[in-house]
């Protein structure tokens, strides 16, 4: 096998843990393993190492740590969020209606949807424009006497749009209306201080920000009632059940800190790379359309267009190059559908099957983003080129 | 060249000939990227669960082992072709009254064509099946088809329609061994799929057979029509035209001194025309669509054996080429079931020369 530069330019699907984390972690494999529960000192030590992470954690969310639940990830916390306070609040009498937008992660979508379902509650989906931005006007109309609930991402994973969060949440307070945001692609780039959002309640995944997989925080407003999704022991004020996994909890903090310790470098890096992606992109693949908003995206994330040519694909031929990027049509199964959200954006089918996302990291250097530019432009021409042969000989 | 710097693309179904052709690829250091292709979900029929091929458990079973052998491995969606090509030329052979070999033509617009495209775009130099069937080259370089090594497992037939340009980039890595032994390669290289049953009919028609899946897509080409004798005398009724095959004798409702068989298709008038067991031998065949392996038709007619069913043997007769495409064959014995629509496929010895697809002749 030729050898070959491997880029990966995926970070938004996930980002490998950064070895100061993972140091962090592992004394809480094998030397700190009591039970958080535990009333003995080996529990006394996870507990406290947990309590430190929530501390660490609160600060940055500028919350109290009692705030913080810890979960197994992003859509645990989605669904403890939404079908937790939602339903709290329906059985007070509060109402029954949820407003969220069509371009959520599934987490949501498909939380809610259920909870519609089977559940008897109602939703509006308010729409977005072109750039994948919703507009205040529409929340504020979309709510009734009835809402009890809103859940708006805050940066979506697809196209990289950032909602004006503090804006939204300040519509829906005066009408009593709960806010939450899933704020796992802005984890680690953007504020995630509550404060000045507004918000209610906001999801994290500690895997997006260079922290381990399997593990998450949903920040709950004090005295936010929330039924529990996972019921059992008393672990997170009863919210949460089940044994604190130390070790990812402790990793997350770790990662949480050093993500916002770096802030500027990191943030000014993720820009600069995806600048140059951008540019590359748009210079060398006339097919190439910038998706999302031009300004109001996240520093890492790239995504694009490609007119006319099939995503799937392009990913086989990428990949055989060594670049590691994403497409939301993919699928491993060879039954692409076309992006849900982007078909919500307004692109038609054959458009919304033709998306590729492109994310930096840390470690994207110029050259990987050279490299990859290349690599794509010449795998679409070469698609192109034997496009041309089938129908010719069709 | 090394194997290193060679890459080839393996066409993988999860079933045990595929798998081993990656894994003896994989052996011999080849660059092997494995692929599988997404060829039909019936949605009517309740889904790509209900398949024979690409179900989700096959491609389970077709990662798994790519993971096994370490190759990379890609689904790649086909339906929109396959539909647009394959299922339609099937239905469409239906509805006018032949038996089409589906296979055949899988192989000329699918495998040998989109496949192959799509792996020569990918930087390959050639593209790899599980068929039993051996390439080679004669003394002046141009390259050969021939039967598989184990005859009872030989798929030559429906690999007749390539040419040299198709097959100067494929290779048949497990056509060189006896199906035992490919089972028991597969045991060798650890490969959980030795105990799977070959693959049987078409891929496309799910748990049920060809007429319901007619009935199901195309129920317009399914209407009731007489059963008649060649001289036009009406015997009784018929269900729909697809529902019946050549030398059929079971199933035709009819009572009659002598046992009767179906000896031709009338779509004109949606009638079966029906016979005595004289009526049907036929000893000669009008071929259109031929492709000549060598890439030149014969200019003189040639004593050769023809295949005229996958399953059937090869017999001797003698083949007149008319023109560049289409030929006329001469049996020495006649056939009972020259069926419209299959493939007549040209042999010398192992050797496939050609094959193209059985005309309507005249009504016998």
């Amino acid at each position: 096998m030729a050898t070959r530069r491997l880029v990966y330019l995926d970070h938004s699907a996930t980002t490998p843990t950064d070895p100061r984390v993972v140091d962090m972690m592992l004394p809480y494999f094998s030397e700190v393993y009591g039970n958080a529960l535990s009333a003995h000192q080996f529990g006394r030590k996870a507990e406290q190492a947990i309590e430190t992470a929530r501390i660490t954690i609160a600060k940055i969310l500028n919350c109290k740590p009692a705030e913080i639940i810890f979960t197994s990830g992003g859509s645990e916390s989605d669904n403890l969020a939404i079908r937790g306070a939602a339903w709290v609040a329906k059985q007070a009498g509060k109402g029954n209606h949820l407003i969220t937008t069509p371009i959520e992660h599934s987490a949501i979508g498909k939380t809610i949807q259920q909870m519609v379902q089977v559940m008897g509650f109602e939703q509006t989906i308010i729409p977005v424009n072109k750039h994948g931005m919703v507009n205040c006007d529409d929340f504020a109309a979309a709510i009734t006497d009835k809402t009890i609930f809103t859940s708006i991402m805050y940066v979506n994973n697809e196209v990289g749009t950032i909602q004006p969060i503090a804006e939204l949440a300040a519509i829906a307070h005066p009408h009593g209306v709960l806010f939450h945001t899933d704020a796992v692609q802005a984890a680690g780039q953007l504020t995630l201080d509550v404060q000045k959002l507004g918000v209610d309640m906001m999801s994290i995944s500690a895997h997006k920000f260079y922290g381990p997989k399997g593990v998450g925080a949903l920040y709950v407003r004090e005295g936010i009632e929330l039924l529990a999704s996972q019921s059992g022991g008393s672990h997170e004020d009863g919210r949460r059940a089940g044994t604190h996994n130390t070790p990812l909890i402790v990793g997350m903090a770790k990662a949480l800190e050093l993500a916002y310790h770096e802030y500027e470098t990191r943030i000014a890096h993720y820009q600069h790379m995806r600048d140059r992606l951008i540019q590359g992109i748009l210079e060398r693949v006339p097919q190439a359309e910038l998706s999302g908003h031009p300004e109001q995206r996240l520093p890492s994330h790239a995504s694009f267009v490609l007119n006319g040519i099939d995503a799937n694909q392009l990913l086989i031929h990428i990949d055989l190059k060594g670049v590691a990027a994403s497409s939301a049509s993919a699928c491993k199964t060879g039954n692409p559908e076309p992006s849900g959200v982007l078909l919500a954006l307004g692109y038609d089918r054959e458009a919304a099957l033709g998306s590729l996302r492109l994310s930096v990291g840390q470690d994207t250097t110029p050259e990987d983003v050279e490299y990859a530019v290349n690599a794509i432009a010449e795998s679409i021409e070469t698609m192109l080129k034997f496009k041309k042969v089938v129908v010719v000989q069709g | 060249m090394t194997n290193a710097d060679t890459r080839v693309v393996v066409a993988m179904s999860g079933g045990v000939d595929s798998s081993v052709a990656a894994a003896l690829l994989a052996e011999q250091g080849y660059d092997v990227v494995g692929m599988m292709m997404r060829l039909w979900s019936d949605e009517a029929m309740g889904g790509a669960e209900h398949n024979r091929c690409c179900t989700p458990e096959q491609m389970a079973d077709a990662r798994r082992i790519a993971d096994h052998l370490g190759i990379p491995f890609y689904v790649l969606d086909t339906k929109e072709v396959f539909r647009n090509t394959i299922v339609e030329y099937f239905i469409e052979g239906h509805r006018q009254g032949f038996t089409p070999n589906p296979c055949m033509e899988c192989n000329r617009h699918i495998r040998f064509e989109y496949l192959l495209n799509t792996a020569l775009s990918l930087d390959a130099d050639y593209l790899a099946t599980g068929h039993y069937a051996r390439i080679d080259r004669d003394n002046a370089g141009l390259f050969r088809l021939r039967k598989g090594l184990d005859d009872a497992k030989d798929q030559s037939y429906v690999l007749s329609v390539m040419g040299q340009e198709q097959l100067s980039h494929t290779l048949f890595p497990i056509g060189e061994f006896p199906k035992p032994e490919v089972r028991a390669l597969a045991a060798k290289f650890g490969l959980s799929v030795e105990s799977k049953k070959d693959s049987q009919d078409l891929c496309f028609l799910g748990k049920n057979d060809y007429r319901d899946f007619l009935q199901l897509h195309a129920p317009e080409i399914m209407h009731p029509g007489p059963i008649v004798f060649k001289t036009g005398e009406i015997v009784g009724e018929h269900t729909g035209l697809a529902n019946y095959t050549i030398g059929q004798r079971k199933g035709l409702g009819i009572t009659h001194p002598e046992p009767l068989y179906v000896i031709a298709m009338n779509p004109y008038r949606n009638a079966l025309v029906v016979g005595t067991k004289m009526d049907l031998g036929r000893d000669t065949l009008t071929a259109h669509r031929i492709n000549w392996v060598s890439g030149t038709a014969p200019h003189e007619p040639f004593r050769a054996e023809v295949k005229i069913r996958y399953k059937s043997a090869a017999y001797p007769a003698l083949v007149e080429p008319i023109g560049t495409d289409r030929m006329h064959v001469t049996f020495d014995e006649p056939l009972r079931d020259i069926t419209p629509g299959q493939g007549a496929v040209v042999y010398a010895g192992d050797m496939v020369l050609g094959g193209g697809i059985i005309e309507r002749g005249a009504t016998p």
